[in-house]
């Protein structure tokens, strides 16, 4: 059973094709980067395997459940951190938490706990009571994989989870994702940035719709990751 | 047990954002406000009103006009908490909403419920004011009025989430709401009564009875006195699933967002 499988997605806006016949899949507690340039298809292919966007051909599976047959079983497997920020500015950093457990069917005394130990993890337990937007970037970022790890999914996704963030935030968070997989857990992590992809993930190369590359990072590499990814989209240094 | 959960927390969550927004209520009480004491004051010599049903006097313009405000809040609620569905959604919180395992027809209605909550809370403190302004309606009445402001705020908060699907921009929202909410205000009986309208125009009248919003008015005035009204009651509860089911499909993950960019 693969932690994340992708076979033969193919999409379309109107008469645009953002994605066509893609097909991978990450096995259990693999770290996966999905690196293309902007424009690439990434977030496309994140709203699809979130079922934000149901593709008409094609088929997606979580944690063994078809997301198309088990849409409610796949998505409870499911941990996701989207591009932009999905929090709630106004409203403290625990109730943040505690409103996630909720819609994760997690209440009571079991929210309580979860919510606590997730800000433990973070070093974050002062800060319970304080508002998210006065969080900085990176600790509203590290906030974001907390809560989606609240339901204890199998398969986290992350969407450009580095953006907007200082180079210490960007190394911490890339460095928390790959501890995450080491630790039994599938990580998808969308980029175009080839420093936050390591030797030994997963890489699966998307440009323009279309799976490029397919291996381990160190293969496609070849020593040189930056010169072969932009050989591979065409673009020059 | 897991649906009923995240009901409570989406109650709770909007609940805290509406406590959050001190102005919000204030807001949302001065606009019928001004309506009431300045509109409704300089038409009082202007119009005068017949008995018609649920009246058994004659009333002053105030009285009359007072549903009609309660349903310009549940309207302009209703076009506002689609107005945050739409920035939720740049936000990226609604796609947080819809990608919790439960079925999407039943985090939409959580929504929808508790934005209509809001809005009946907002009626009634608009209610209060005016009852300390002098314009009282039968203690049973506010009750009554309870079920019927629900409903109405129900079918208005369903219409703005149908809406908010169909928007891709805050920007068209603008137009939004010069070309639904205006038309649907004007051309109701929460202004003047409709026989006041067949006077200048039967065409007009008849577009007045076509709009959902003028039985959803006339609903809350029959219910203020303890009233019922069947045609208003019908029209508005089956405006309500018409509209709810529209942003049902307006958000169904293969249709209405297939369409554009995340």
């Amino acid at each position: 059973m693969a932690g994340l499988a992708v076979e033969r997605i193919t999409y379309d806006f109107r008469s645009k094709r953002a994605l066509e016949d893609v097909t991978f899949t990450v096995e259990p507690g693999r770290f996966c980067a999905l690196l293309g340039p902007n424009g690439a298809g990434k977030s496309t292919l994140f709203a699809l395997l979130t079922r934000l966007f149901v593709a008409r051909t094609g088929r997606i599976e979580i944690a063994g459940h078809d997301l198309s047959r088990a849409p409610l079983a796949a998505l409870s497997r499911l941990g996701v951190v989207f591009q932009s920020s999905t929090l709630d500015l106004d409203l403290t950093v625990r109730r943040n938490l505690l409103y996630f457990a909720a819609l994760h069917g997690i209440s009571g005394r079991e929210a309580e706990r979860r919510t606590a130990e997730a800000l433990d993890r973070l070093g974050m337990a002062e800060r319970a009571a304080e508002k998210a937007g006065a969080l900085n970037g990176g600790h509203r970022r590290r906030m974001e994989i907390a809560r989606a790890l609240i339901h204890r999914p199998s398969v986290l996704l992350l969407d450009e989870p580095t953006v907007g963030l200082d180079a210490a935030s960007r190394a911490a968070i890339t460095a928390h994702a790959h501890d995450l997989a080491g630790q039994g857990l599938t990580v998808l992590w969308a980029t175009h940035l080839v420093d936050e992809v390591r030797a030994e993930d997963r890489l699966v190369v998307l440009h323009r719709g279309r799976v490029l590359a397919d291996g381990a990072a160190g293969e496609i590499g070849g020593g040189d990751l930056t010169a072969a990814f932009l050989r591979m989209t065409g673009a020059t240094a | 047990m897991s649906w009923l959960l995240a009901l409570k927390a989406i109650l709770m969550r909007e609940a805290l954002r509406f406590l959050g927004q001190k102005g919000r209520l204030v807001s949302a009480l001065v606009r019928p406000l001004v309506w009431l004491f300045v509109f409704a004051a300089g038409f009082r010599a202007a119009l005068g009103l017949s008995i018609t049903p649920p009246y058994q006097t004659y009333i002053t313009y105030e009285i009359y006009i007072v549903p009609g405000l309660v349903g310009m809040i549940l309207l302009f609620n209703g076009m506002q908490s689609s107005l945050s569905l739409v920035y939720d959604r740049e936000m990226g919180s609604m796609r947080l909403l819809l990608t919790a395992p439960l079925p999407r027809w039943w985090l939409l209605f959580c929504r929808l419920v508790a934005a209509a909550l809001i809005s009946v809370l907002q009626a009634y403190a608009f209610l209060v004011v005016a009852a300390l302004y002098g314009i009282r309606f039968p203690p049973l009445g506010y009750v009554a009025a309870l079920p019927a402001i629900l409903l109405a705020a129900m079918m208005l908060a369903a219409l703005g989430l149908f809406l908010s699907s169909m928007i891709r921009q805050l920007e068209n929202f603008a137009g939004v709401m010069n070309f639904v909410i205006f038309p649907m205000f004007f051309l109701s009986s929460a202004l003047y009564p409709l026989w006041k309208m067949a006077e200048a125009s039967p065409r007009l009248r008849d577009l007045c009875q076509a709009n959902p919003f003028t039985h959803a008015v006339e609903l809350i005035r029959f219910a203020l006195y303890g009233k019922g009204n069947l045609l208003a009651l019908a029209v508005t509860a089956g405006a309500m699933l018409v509209f709810g089911a529209l942003a049902v499909w307006g958000y169904d993950p293969a249709r209405g967002l297939a369409s554009r960019k995340a």
